[in-house]
Parts: C-alpha cells; sequence; structure tokens
C-alpha cells in the first residue's frame, strides 16, 4: 500500500510581531501514522500547533501547508476544523454557562454539515458519547459541567482527548497533552489516544519530555530545534533523547 | 487566517429587521405640549372628567419638576415642545367592529413583525393587544377570556367599560407625583392595554401586548394596568419594534401591576424598540417606569425582560412587597451594542413579614455600548425576617464598551438577610478560537457563550418567548465579534 499523505509542511517560515519562531520547518504525515514532536522549550513546538490550527497573530512569510491536496493556511480555524484538523490544547479555556455535551452537540454537527451528512439529534447524540465514554474510562459527570469551568488540569486533558473521540479527526495535534498530568492520568490520556489511531487518519503528539512516548508508541520521532527539525528517526530516537538529553543530540548533529 | 483580533473591534453591520415604515394615513396633532394638546387627547378619548382632571394635575406638577440627572447615560437635552403626543391610523368613517375590518396595511404590519392578528393566523394560546402609535389597533381572543371572567382590552376601552377598576387602581402603584417621566406619562397617555383577572381565575393563556412606533416626531406613551385578584394568576408579555429613524423618538410608559392574595403576575418583556445605527444616530429613548405592588399576603409579582434595543433604556421594574410572605423577582438581560447605553435594574422594597425577593441581571456589552445596573434592596422596618438574594453578572465583548453596578441596600431590621454576588467576565479570543478549533463559526461561538451566561434569565420566560430572545440577542450581537 502507498502512503497517502496527510499533512505536508514544507519550508515554513513563521513568526509574531518581527520575531522568527519557525524557520524552515518541513514535517510530511502520512495516513496511519503517529508522529512525535520534541524539543526544548522555545524551540518553537506550540508555535507550530498554533499555527495548523489557525490561531490569530502568527505571520507566515515562507513555506507552504498541504492539508489533503488543500492549502491548509488559506483556510479559517473553524474550516480546518470541519476538515478534519482538531488541536488537542495545551491550556483548554473554560467556557462558563455553556454546557459540555451541547458544545460538543454543536460541534460535531457543524462537522457533520460540511461533509453533507445528517445532523444527529440529541438521543443519537448521546448514544454515540456513552460509546466513547467507555472507550475512554471517563467519569460522565465532566459531560454535565459547563465546558471545562471547574475541571482539574487531568480532567482538561481527558476532556480534550475525549472530544477528539467524538470529532474524530484526519489530523489530531496534541499540544503537550502529558504537561501536568500524574502518572495515572498519563496513562488514561495515552491510552485514549492509542484506541484512537486508525489507517485513515494521523497524530502530531507534542511533548517536551519522553515519558509520554512509553505509552503512545510513535511510528516516527523528530527532534525540533530553533525553528525546524533537527533530527528525526524511529522510537529509538526517544530513548537516545532520555539518556543524552537535548544537549547531547544537539551537540552530536 | 482569521482576524479575531481586528474584527473583536468591529461592529455591527446587520440592518435592524424591524425598520420598516407602514405607509399608513395617519392623524397628529401638531408638535408641542399644554394644557390644550392634553385637553385635546382626553376629548379625542372621549374620557371622563375625572380623568382629564388628574391629566392636569399631572401635568401642572410635570412643569414643577427638574428634568433628573442621576442617570449614568447621555442624551442631548429632549425638547418636549418638538414631539407630537398623539398619532393614530386615520380611523375609517366607521370605526372597525371586528379585527377583520381594521386597515389591511395594519394588520399586514402585525403579520411581517410575527404578530398575526387575523382570525385565522392567531398565534396558539397567546392573547394579543396590538398598539400602533398612540392606539389600540385590536385585541385577539377577547370573547374567549371574557368567559372567564377575564377583562382584556385597550386602556381606552378600559376606562369606558370598567371605569371602577381603572379609577381605583390607575396610579395606586406609580402615582403621577413619582417620576419626572410617569409625570409626563400620567399627563399625555393615550392608550394601552388593561387586564384584570377575577378572583380564583388562572388566566388560560398568555396575554401580550405588541407595541410599534410608526409615525415619525411622535412620542409613546402608553399605560399597562394589571390587576390579579385573590388567588389569580397571569403570566403576561410585551414586545416592541420600531422603524429606523434618524431623529431620537421618546418611548415613556408606565406599568403598573396590583396582585391581591395568593395572587400571581409574570410580566415579560422582550424589547427590540430600533437601537440607532453604529455611530448612534437615531434609536428610541426607553424610559420607562415598571412597578408592582404585591399588596396582598403571599402573593407574587416576577419581572423579566430581556432587553436589546433602544437607543437608551433607563428603567427599573419593581416590587412592593407590601403583603406579609410576597415574593417579588427580577431577572434581566440587558445587551447594549455599537452605542447604546442602558441603566437598568431594580427596586425590591421589603414592607411585609418574610418578604423575598431574587434578582438576576445579566448585563452584555459591546461595542463601545454601556451598561449599568442600578439596584435598590431596601428592607424597612416593619420587615420582620425579609430574604434578598442579588446576582449580577457583566459580560464585555471587546475593548471599548463598559459595564458598571451600583447596587444601594438599605436595611432598617435586623432580622433581614441580604446577600449579593456580583462578577465580570470578558468574551475572550481564547473562547472563541477555541470554538473556532472545534467548527464553530465565531457568530456562532458568541451566541453560544452569551446565552450561556444568559441561562438562568431565559429559563424565566415563557418557552415559546424564550427561543424568540435567544435568536434576538443572536441578532443584536452579529458583528459584534468577526
Amino acid at each position: 500500500m502507498s502512503k497517502q499523505p496527510i499533512l505536508e509542511i514544507k519550508n515554513l517560515h513563521a513568526g509574531v510581531e518581527n520575531k522568527q519562531i519557525l524557520k524552515g520547518f518541513s514535517l510530511t504525515i502520512n495516513a496511519g501514522e503517529v508522529h512525535a514532536l520534541m524539543g526544548l522549550n522555545g524551540s518553537g513546538k506550540s508555535t507550530l500547533a498554533a499555527i495548523l490550527a489557525g490561531r490569530d497573530g502568527y505571520e507566515v512569510t515562507e513555506g507552504t501547508v498541504n492539508y489533503l491536496g488543500k492549502d491548509l493556511l488559506e483556510l479559517d480555524p473553524e474550516e480546518r476544523a470541519r476538515e478534519g484538523v482538531f488541536l488537542a490544547f495545551q491550556y483548554p479555556v473554560e467556557i462558563p454557562g455553556v454546557n459540555s455535551t451541547y458544545f460538543l452537540k454543536a460541534a460535531l454537527n457543524e462537522i457533520r454539515k460540511h461533509h453533507g451528512l445528517q445532523e444527529l439529534d440529541a438521543i443519537e447524540f448521546l448514544a454515540l458519547v456513552k460509546d466513547k465514554i467507555k472507550l475512554l474510562d471517563l467519569n460522565e459527570d465532566l459531560l454535565k459541567r459547563s465546558v471545562n469551568e471547574g475541571f482539574s488540569g487531568g480532567e482538561k486533558k481527558r476532556a480534550e482527548i475525549f472530544q477528539m473521540a467524538v470529532l474524530e479527526p484526519k489530523l489530531a495535534i496534541l499540544d503537550e497533552t502529558d504537561s501536568g498530568l500524574d502518572i495515572d492520568a498519563l496513562k488514561i490520556v495515552s491510552s485514549g489516544v492509542n484506541k484512537l489511531r486508525r489507517p485513515d487518519s494521523c497524530q502530531l503528539v507534542i511533548t517536551h519530555y519522553q515519558r509520554l512516548l512509553n505509552h503512545i508508541i510513535p511510528d516516527v520521532v523528530h527532534v525540533m530545534a530553533d525553528g525546524r527539525i533537527v533530527k528525526s528517526g524511529g522510537k529509538e530516537l526517544a530513548f537516545e533523547l532520555e539518556a543524552n538529553g537535548y544537549d547531547g543530540i544537539l551537540k552530536n548533529l | 487566517m482569521s482576524t479575531a483580533t481586528e474584527t473583536i473591534e468591529e461592529l455591527v453591520k446587520t440592518e435592524y429587521k424591524y425598520g420598516f415604515v407602514t405607509d399608513v394615513e395617519t392623524e397628529s396633532t401638531p408638535p408641542g405640549l399644554s394644557e390644550e394638546t392634553i385637553r385635546h387627547i382626553s376629548a379625542k378619548k372621549n374620557e371622563p372628567a375625572w380623568l382629564t382632571d388628574w391629566r392636569i394635575k399631572a401635568y401642572q406638577y410635570w412643569l414643577k419638576m427638574p428634568e433628573p440627572t442621576w442617570q449614568f447615560v447621555k442624551y442631548p437635552k429632549i425638547d418636549f415642545q418638538a414631539i407630537s403626543y398623539f398619532s393614530q391610523p386615520k380611523p375609517n368613517a366607521n370605526a372597525p367592529k371586528s379585527l377583520d375590518e381594521v386597515d389591511p396595511k395594519l394588520l399586514e404590519t402585525y403579520e411581517k413583525l410575527g404578530i398575526p392578528l387575523r382570525e385565522r393566523s392567531r398565534l396558539a394560546g397567546v392573547a394579543v393587544d396590538a398598539i400602533f402609535d398612540s392606539v389600540s389597533v385590536g385585541t385577539t381572543y377577547r370573547e374567549d377570556l371574557a368567559k372567564k371572567g377575564i377583562i382584556f382590552c385597550s386602556f381606552s376601552e378600559a376606562v369606558h367599560e370598567h371605569p371602577e377598576l381603572v379609577k381605583k387602581y390607575l396610579g395606586s402603584v406609580v402615582p403621577y407625583t413619582d417620576n419626572y417621566y410617569a409625570a409626563l406619562n400620567s399627563a399625555v397617555f393615550t392608550d394601552g392595554s388593561f387586564c384584570y383577572i377575577p378572583k380564583g381565575v388562572r388566566c388560560p393563556m398568555e396575554l401580550s401586548t405588541y407595541f410599534r412606533i410608526n409615525a415619525a416626531k411622535s412620542g409613546q406613551f402608553e399605560r399597562t394596568l394589571i390587576v390579579a385578584d385573590e388567588s389569580a394568576s397571569v403570566s403576561y408579555l410585551e414586545g416592541c419594534t420600531a422603524p429606523m429613524r434618524d431623529e431620537n423618538q421618546l418611548h415613556a410608559a408606565v406599568v403598573e401591576l396590583v396582585a391581591l392574595d395568593c395572587a400571581e403576575i409574570k410580566y415579560s418583556t422582550v424589547q427590540n424598540w430600533y437601537p440607532g445605527d453604529e455611530n448612534g444616530v437615531g434609536g428610541i429613548y426607553n424610559f420607562v417606569t415598571k412597578r408592582g405592588l404585591c399588596k396582598g399576603k403571599n402573593s407574587r409579582i416576577t419581572w423579566t425582560q430581556v432587553e436589546t434595543g433602544s437607543a437608551i433604556t433607563w428603567k427599573y421594574p419593581s416590587c412592593i412587597l407590601l403583603g406579609d410572605g410576597s415574593k417579588g423577582e427580577f431577572y434581566s438581560v440587558a445587551v447594549v451594542n455599537n452605542m447604546q447605553q442602558a441603566d437598568t435594574g431594580t427596586k425590591m422594597i421589603h414592607i411585609g413579614k418574610n418578604t423575598k425577593s431574587t434578582i438576576v441581571s445579566k448585563g452584555i456589552s459591546a461595542g463601545r455600548g454601556q451598561n449599568s445596573y442600578r439596584g435598590l434592596v431596601e428592607i424597612r422596618k416593619s420587615a420582620e425576617n425579609a430574604r434578598n438574594f442579588s446576582q449580577c453578572d457583566s459580560m464585555l465583548i471587546g475593548a471599548k464598551c463598559g459595564a458598571h453596578t451600583f447596587p444601594y441596600i438599605e436595611v432598617k431590621n435586623t432580622t433581614a438577610s441580604v446577600e449579593h454576588e456580583a462578577s465580570t467576565s470578558k468574551i475572550g479570543e481564547d473562547q472563541i478560537f477555541y470554538c473556532n478549533s472545534r467548527g464553530l463559526a465565531t457568530q456562532d461561538a458568541v451566541n453560544m457563550i452569551v446565552n450561556g451566561f444568559c441561562k438562568e434569565v431565559f429559563k424565566e420566560l415563557p418557552m415559546e418567548f424564550a427561543v424568540e430572545a435567544q435568536k434576538l440577542l443572536g441578532v443584536s450581537l452579529e458583528g459584534s465579534v468577526g
């Protein structure tokens, strides 16, 4: 089977207010693959995630981002989401007064509408939600509360993964989903992520620490420094990183 | 790329949906206010002498009053001589006897507003009194209601057909001496709705008045009087719209509610007067006095308001809790966008023992709008074991608007318990981006966030109108965020 690329980033240069952050970033992710993107703080990992999701305030000065044959950078953030791009936020915001279930149903129906599918009614949606909750071993109470309001750090991350399970993206970007998680939460989140692997979709797991990769086994590991990928390899690269630290790897380049 | 940062500052571009003008021949008095004007209005309406006298007394009192200046809204001085105080569609030679004989243009107007009056297409379960400029053009379901002994008619009709009730209750809650605009209204009011629910009757349908200002250079001064006799209950809704005009028009109404022993009145307002354009040109000055008297023991009055229109909204629907064990409630959503200003809130006056009041106020400011909550909780000496709970939340959209809170609390009885909670939040770009990244368009995201914010108030509205109010809120804030 020939590999079907979902995301192709070529020579991306981008920044904020005259500060260049991405300096020639290139990356291709194919269907069915999980890529890990590792790097020190400030290497540009989260900037990349923000640009892919369409957050305002970043200026792309050079390069292209092709997503399933489309110029991703031309799309509004909501269009990207409807086309199957999903960002699991590092710091999900609280939206008081907006019920989590209602929110997620509205989101799913926007995506379905976009693909010409019938919108789900409340009953159909609840059935779907019940399935996914079981899959991820979540507490149903979260769904009765307002979006992320009063959630602990771990609950927020789990809720993000839950949204991902319901929305079934083609490209899931997990932005430091492991930060702030204790080991139990980390296990739950990563087992969720593993269960959500599908042959027709891909995941980009952004992380600072190697420990997440004990639970999520990536096909490719990339090390990022100063705005671009400096080294790529198999999962053993993560262990090398664990053993020698970023310094060790950067020195040997 | 989306440009949330730039557009968060960008303001309404949606046309006001109800801004059309009905081309109907009208009969208006020339602008100007004098004793003569008032006698003219009173004569037009063929009023009894006691009412004419009452108007004149109100007028003379008004002349001596200074215009209030304590409000947190700004507007150029109103020229009361430039307003026409009476305007009505030219009547046919024979006044219409039934609604189906009313000028088709007027019926069309209400149809366009979503309030069909014709027999065939009436709203099910809602009786409507339609007020067009200074007069009532018709009231639906009157006969059905009469069978239960419920009186629902225009104020003018009530003056002739039920003078004893009008005489007894008119000005009993809001005397003409109450304030500047109440005095003015008492002098020049032209029509309005009257409603009486007899002892022990639960009104089987929603009652509603729909106010429409159409004529230019005119003001609308109507009075609503609702009396619920012992153990009676009624739910009442008012709606309002006006054409888009460059001039400001004054709407100074008075609403009086009286609840006797164990009676309940629920009064809901969906106010959508023309708000003016994005530069603040035109729009209605909505200066209204609304007050309910919980006269009997265990009576209850609930005010629910959704204020989205008007250039300036200035009103405090209040409750006087006189009867022991009576309850007053105020649920409010006030939205200002563009150059709109609102100074609104409530007064809860606890006089009886074991009286309770609840205040939930949600203010939303967008554009360059200024929104103030002003409220008084007064516990008089006689009010043993009075309870009050107030919650005032403000939400800001964009960086050029303002939210202000002026709570007044006066407690003269040590057994009272008064609680006040307040919060201010901002719809952040982060929240909007989060919604965007889940596939929701920005406007839908704002609506969702705002509706979540207003949920506690919307659930107090009658079912049909809660949906309407949510939509209205969406329209009012359209364009407030890109």
